[in-house]
C-alpha cells in the first residue's frame, strides 16, 4: 500500500544513492512522495546536478553538509532511504521511521551489509542496491514492517562489574 | 574469572567515527561513574567527531559542588596516532605502525589504565598490545573489555579477531547470536543498540 499524500522523503548520505538516482527514478519517486526532498552530502558539485532535476519535478531540495544531529529530520519524513551505516540505520529505527537501506558494494567493505541485511531478514527494514532502488520503492509495503525495539548497555555493563569484582 | 577490587579504576575509552561512539557512549551511560573515574577518551588523530560527542557527553555530567564552585571533572580527551590510514600505501604503514605502538605504549605508561574498553577501531590495537605487555611483564594491570561492533553480524572485524585469536581481552563481547556461535569464547549479552 503505497500512500499517496505529499509527504517527505529524507536522504541520508546519498553520494552512492543520488547518483543511482537518475532523472527517471526520481520522477517515479516524486509520484508517490512528491514535496520535499532532502539530501545530505559533501561535494558542493553534486548539488547542481540534483537540484536542476528536482526544478523539474517541483520538488525541493535541501542540502548540508554536516548536521549535529538528525534525529529532528528524521522525525519531519515519512520515509528514510539512507546508507548502510550503522548509526543512520539505528538512529532511524529507534525513531520508528520505515527505511530502506541502500547498500552499494563498490564504495564500502562488504561488512557494511551484513548489518542491513540481517535487519531486512527480520523485516525491521528493506534492503536494496542502487540498480535495485527504484523497484524497491515500487513494490514496498512500509506496514508489513516490524517495528524495531532497541538494545541496552545494561546486561554488558552487568558482566562486566561482575568480572571486575563490583556488587551488581 | 578475576575478581578484583576496584577503587574508583582509571579506565580508557577508545573511540572511532560514525557508529562506533554511539555504541561506546551507550555504554558509558550505564556504567557507574564513581565506579569508573577518571575517564580517559582516546581517537585517532584523523577523528575529528568522536571525541566531540563524548566531551558533550561528559559536560553534561559536569557538577558544581557547594558555594565554592568548584567544578568536577572526571574526563581527559586525547588523540592517537593511527596504525595506517586508510588507502595508505603498506611500506608506509610500517613506519607509521612503529609510531602507534610507540605512542600507544607511551600512553598507557602515562595513564596506567585498570580499565580499558574499546570496540572495534584500530587504534585499540596499539592499546591494547601495550597494556597486555605491561600485564605479561607484569608492570600493570588493565582489564580489557572488548565489544565488537554491532555492525558486524557474521564476521568479527580485524581488530575483534586479532584480540579473540591472541586472547588479550578479558571479556569479549558480540552483539549477535551468530557471532557468538562461531567464536565460543566471545559473550553474547544482546545488542547496544
Amino acid at each position: 500500500v503505497i500512500d499517496k499524500e505529499a509527504r517527505r522523503l529524507y536522504i541520508m548520505d546519498p553520494i552512492q544513492t543520488s547518483q543511482s538516482l537518475e532523472e527517471k527514478k526520481l520522477r517515479n519517486l516524486s509520484g508517490y512522495f512528491v514535496f520535499h526532498f532532502m539530501l545530505w552530502w559533501n561535494g558542493e558539485d553534486l548539488v547542481k546536478p540534483i537540484c536542476a532535476v528536482s526544478g523539474n519535478l517541483n520538488l525541493q531540495v535541501e542540502h548540508f553538509t554536516f548536521l549535529p544531529s538528525i534525529a529532528d529530520s528524521i522525525r519531519e519524513a515519512s520515509l528514510v532511504i539512507s546508507h548502510a551505516g550503522s548509526g543512520s540505520i539505528f538512529e532511524t529505527l529507534r525513531l520508528g521511521k520505515p527505511l530502506i537501506v541502500v547498500v552499494n558494494e563498490d564504495l564500502m567493505d562488504n561488512h557494511q551489509s551484513e548489518l542491513a541485511e540481517e535487519l531486512a531478514e527480520q523485516n525491521h527494514l528493506l534492503c536494496a542496491h542502487p540498480q535495485t532502488l527504484r523497484e524497491t520503492v515500487e513494490a514496498m509495503d512500509l506496514h508489513a514492517l516490524q517495528p524495531y525495539i532497541p538494545g541496552e548497555a545494561r546486561p554488558v555493563v552487568a558482566l562486566i562489574n561482575e568480572f571486575l569484582g563490583f556488587p551488581v | 574469572q578475576q575478581n578484583v577490587s576496584l577503587d574508583s579504576p582509571i579506565n580508557i575509552h577508545v573511540t572511532s567515527a560514525g557508529g562506533h561512539t554511539a555504541e561506546m557512549m551507550n555504554i558509558v551511560t550505564e556504567l557507574q561513574k564513581d565506579r569508573f573515574t577518571p575517564r580517559y577518551y582516546v581517537a585517532a588523530l584523523t577523528d575529528n567527531m568522536s571525541l566531540p560527542k563524548a566531551q558533550v557527553y561528559e559536560k553534561s555530567l559536569i557538577h558544581v559542588e557547594g558555594d565554592r564552585e568548584t567544578i568536577i571533572e572526571n574526563a581527559e580527551f586525547m588523540q592517537i596516532y593511527r596504525s595506517r590510514e586508510v588507502g595508505q600505501s603498506y611500506i608506509t604503514a610500517i613506519a607509521t605502525t612503529l609510531r602507534a605502538i610507540l605512542h600507544a605504549m607511551w600512553l598507557i605508561i602515562r595513564i596506567r589504565p585498570q580499565v580499558i574498553f574499546c570496540n572495534g577501531p584500530g587504534t585499540c590495537i596499539p592499546l591494547c598490545a601495550s597494556a597486555f605487555l605491561l600485564k605479561v611483564l607484569g608492570l600493570g594491570w588493565s582489564s580489557i573489555f572488548y565489544i565488537e561492533s554491532i555492525a558486524r553480524v557474521k564476521k568479527l572485524s580485524l581488530s575483534g579477531l586479532l584480540l579473540y585469536k591472541l586472547r588479550m581481552a578479558d571479556q569479549f563481547f558480540v552483539q549477535w547470536p551468530q557471532l557468538q556461535q562461531k567464536y565460543p569464547r566471545a559473550q553474547y549479552a544482546g545488542r547496544l543498540m
